[in-house]
């Protein structure tokens, strides 16, 4: 979560991997003999060149620079892949293992994603696919060194986890974001094999519970090279002896994430143990009906207080406010506190969040009210990430924040770059302001519950307020629009959004015009996602010129038809063009085949550049045109 | 290009058409009739069909799409953009409001993937049936209290709150859909244990 290493590893800063390259279609063998760096005894002048050039690119980190480096000749697009070591796949069906392992000889971490975003919200079907069997069987044997794995939206099952383990028994790190697939089993395999591993992250996974006591895995003896232990996402019941053990034999540990199964008594004694931690996340917060017993043998407030290196805190996934008060020893260190599960007011708020003096990540519910954000404001000088989560998700829900706490944070929190908010009344005032105060934003995205909500108190479009923040915060490069929002709106995003590389609508736009304005204007644009918006073909034509530049476009339930994608597709081979359909209820053989109706609506549009064209695993309910 | 110059000196906005319940006119209709997808468009997209002649179709669309808009908003599916655990913690606290989503997964015995259904959907055991049959392209037999699905060669069934597997049908609809947890169907030769209550 609140964990700003996470954040940069996933945040898309960086231009994509150019992995055509310009070396893609040679097959011209390299000069020299092999691939050994500072080997300066080679006869070939040409080869020391490269040699040394090897030697120098291994300093070489930052992605964007690597992608540079490698187009400026076919020599260095070779030393270029023989050196890096640090691979990124934005999405995992742009390029095959295949040509990901011919290229690049000697990973050592990878990053890899799969399904679009909008699967997290049910709009992509369970079984559409990023599947991760394909590449760990042909990854495992290619990269020995393969230490480091992150996955995000990718679907691994319990098998994958097991050949991973068998072929790099000394893998180190396993993230895995808003992955499925597996379950536990796959859990206790690593925990079996890979005896060396050091950080272990499931954050937002849906984890099937097969009743495997996982944690009884790991080995029972000796001390472990755990560093992070993340797994507050699993909905199962944990062992806690064999935790508790786990912890003891880690005194590497830092990161420590429990699950809403943990009782705070369990969490007493975990603190106990591991002084050490920074990160903490403290499950439940509540006690287990069952043990009521030891409630007095539990100084909570002086286990908090022992933990002096501990900066970000969370959880509190079932917490009575009764046990609020006793993380105040540790507030005034923190730089991360995640409140998004805790149902607290702003009464229950204040007297915790006024020492929060260095608090930089807020992650919140709206039940705080105005009044809480505008504690907030006033204590968080230096805050740069906010977000607001509805206690009651729901598009008529009167969720208690408005305009008023908004503004308030956008006064007191000036260095803010990233907000994420959810209201069902906002004001285009309130967004100017924010804007204003805020130039330092990269990420804005205000999510105004109701359908085609207007300005509560004017009654007019929001168009002004995110025009203000497309214009005044130069730095802007992910925004996600709602509201009632015209063509107008659009207007100001292609105009003034010049460094914007996401971009989410939905339910907003009169015409094609918009999404015209949209994919005309923004030419950093990597990724847009639509859904329930009045674009059709015109609008995705306009965009012809810049497909290949982009990530993914994803479209649903707008206007399009069958017989427009198949033209956008036709015309630009370089680019994959999904259509999915949605299946409830209905057999999946008899869906008719869906170019012969070129007329019908297209519900679902994913369209993406990709160097290996169609891929082989679609499902009967993807048609790939 | 006239649009352009009218945007950027308008300070005083034009008022906009109230669009109050237009998506949730498609997903109106799909909800009501799940099975027949009949949602064709009039539009015909050729390589010129650019700029007005789209436009003039798409308002022409929406006037249509006004006249049926329903009085009642229902629940669209993925919105707002909350992922379905952060929903389930507190509805869950607060009976009283309705969730917006009920969804669980579904498993078949034998077969290599789960799927996830929202049970708020359906009106009753006939259409969730129907649905299953259809997803998992199995059948089975009539539902009776004393012999479950006897002779089926799948059988349905879920599991509760308290974690207790039970053969679907054997609660009342209400209590079914606020205590499942996940389904999975059955092999009918493994669910006999279930059909006689043991």
């Amino acid at each position: 979560m609140g964990d700003e290493n996470q954040a940069e590893m996933f945040e898309d800063d960086e231009k994509p991997l150019d992995l055509g390259g310009s070396g893609s279609s040679s097959n011209k063998t390299r000069s020299s003999s092999s691939g050994v760096v500072g080997d300066c005894f080679a006869q070939n002048p040409d080869q020391v060149l490269e040699n040394v050039l090897e030697n120098v690119l291994i300093f070489l980190t930052s992605r964007r620079d690597r992608n540079s480096a490698s187009l400026v000749c076919k020599s260095w697009y070779i030393a270029e892949a023989l050196t890096r070591s640090d691979l990124f796949i934005g999405n995992c069906y742009a390029v095959s293992p295949q040509r990901v392992i011919q290229r690049f000889r000697k990973v050592q971490s990878l990053v890899l994603k799969g399904k679009p975003r909008f699967a997290d919200f049910n709009l992509v079907p369970v079984n559409w696919g990023a599947l991760f069997s394909p590449w760990v069987n042909s990854m495992s044997s290619a990269y020995p060194c393969l230490g480091k794995i992150c996955l995000k939206r990718m679907w691994i099952t319990d098998e994958d986890f097991a050949s991973l383990g068998k072929a790099l028994p000394r893998f180190k790190e396993l993230v895995l974001v808003c992955c499925e697939g597996f379950g536990l089993a796959g859990l206790a395999t690593i925990a079996d094999t890979c005896r060396q591993i050091r950080v272990l992250e499931l954050i937002e996974c849906e984890v099937d519970d097969d009743e495997i006591d996982w944690l009884s895995h790991f080995p029972e003896t000796g001390t472990t090279c755990l560093e992070s232990l993340i797994f507050d996402c699993i909905d199962s019941p944990i062992n806690f002896e064999a935790l508790e053990s786990l912890v003891i034999r880690s005194p590497m540990l830092k990161k420590l994430r429990l699950n809403g199964r943990m009782s705070i008594h369990e969490l007493y004694k975990l603190m106990r143990r591991a002084p050490q931690l920074t990160h903490l996340g403290t499950g439940a917060f509540s006690p287990d009906e069952a043990a009521l017993v030891e409630e007095q043998e539990m100084d909570l407030r002086s286990a908090f207080t022992s933990l002096k290196y501990l900066t970000c805190l969370s959880g509190f996934k079932e917490m009575l406010p009764g046990y609020l008060p006793s993380i105040q020893p540790v507030c005034a260190n923190l730089t991360s506190l995640n409140f998004s599960y805790a149902d607290i007011n702003a009464e229950q708020l204040k007297p915790i969040i006024c020492h929060c003096h260095k608090l930089q990540i807020f992650w919140v519910l709206d039940s705080v009210c105005d009044e809480g954000l505008q504690a907030v404001a006033a204590t968080c000088s230096d805050l740069r990430e906010l977000r607001v989560f509805p206690a009651i998700a729901r598009e008529d829900s009167d969720s208690p924040v408005s305009e008023v706490g908004l503004v308030a944070i956008s006064e007191g929190c000036k260095k803010l770059r990233s907000i994420l908010h959810f209201c069902n009344k906002m004001t285009n005032a309130a967004v100017v302001a924010m804007s204003k105060n805020c130039p330092d934003l990269v990420v804005f995205r205000l999510c105004i519950m109701g359908r085609h909500l207007p300005d509560h108190l004017t009654g007019e479009p929001m168009d002004m307020g995110f025009g203000a923040i497309v214009m005044n915060c130069k730095k802007l490069r992910r925004l996600a629009v709602s509201g009632l929002l015209t063509d107008k709106a659009f207007y100001y995003i292609g105009q003034y959004g010049k460094l914007v590389r996401t971009l989410s609508v939905a339910f907003a736009g009169d015409t094609d015009v918009a999404l015209t304005y949209v994919l005309q204007g923004c030419p950093e644009l990597q990724k847009l996602e639509i859904r329930d918006c009045p674009f059709g073909y015109a609008g995705l034509l306009s965009g012809l010129h810049h497909f290949h530049n982009m990530r993914f476009l994803w479209m649903s339930s707008c206007r399009l038809t069958v017989g427009g994608c198949k033209e956008v597709a036709r015309r630009r081979p370089q680019v994959v063009v999904e259509v999915i359909r949605d299946v409830y209820g209905q057999q999946t053989c008899e869906l008719p085949k869906i170019e012969e109706d070129l007329g019908q609506t297209v519900e679902k549009l994913y369209m993406y550049r990709s160097l290996d064209g169609r891929r082989s695993d679609a499902p009967n309910f993807v048609t790939i045109l | 290009m006239e649009t352009v110059a009218k945007y950027e000196g308008d300070l005083n906005l034009k008022a906009t058409e109230l669009r109050l319940g237009l998506p949730g006119v498609e997903d109106f209709e799909k909800q009501k009739t799940p099975i027949v997808r009949n949602n064709k468009r009039a539009l015909v997209e050729t390589g010129d069909d650019c700029g007005s002649n789209n436009n003039s179709d798409i308002s022409d669309a929406r006037d249509r799409d006004l006249e049926t808009a329903p009085a009642a908003k229902k629940q669209v599916v993925g919105w707002p953009p909350v992922r379905s655990y952060r929903k389930n913690s507190f509805q869950s606290k607060k009976t009283e409001v309705e969730t917006s989503g009920m969804y669980v997964k579904v498993s078949m015995d034998g077969a290599p993937y789960l799927r996830k259904i929202d049970l708020k959907i359906y009106k009753g055991y006939p259409e969730l049936l129907k649905a299953l049959m259809a997803m998992f392209k199995f059948t089975i037999g009539q539902y009776s209290e004393s012999e479950g699905y006897n002779g089926s060669e799948y059988v349905p069934t879920y599991e509760d709150k308290d974690g207790d597997w039970m053969l679907v049908g054997d609660v009342p609809w209400e209590m079914f859909i606020s205590s499942c947890k996940r389904l999975r169907i059955m092999k009918g030769s493994e669910a006999k244990g279930l059909a006689l209550g043991l």
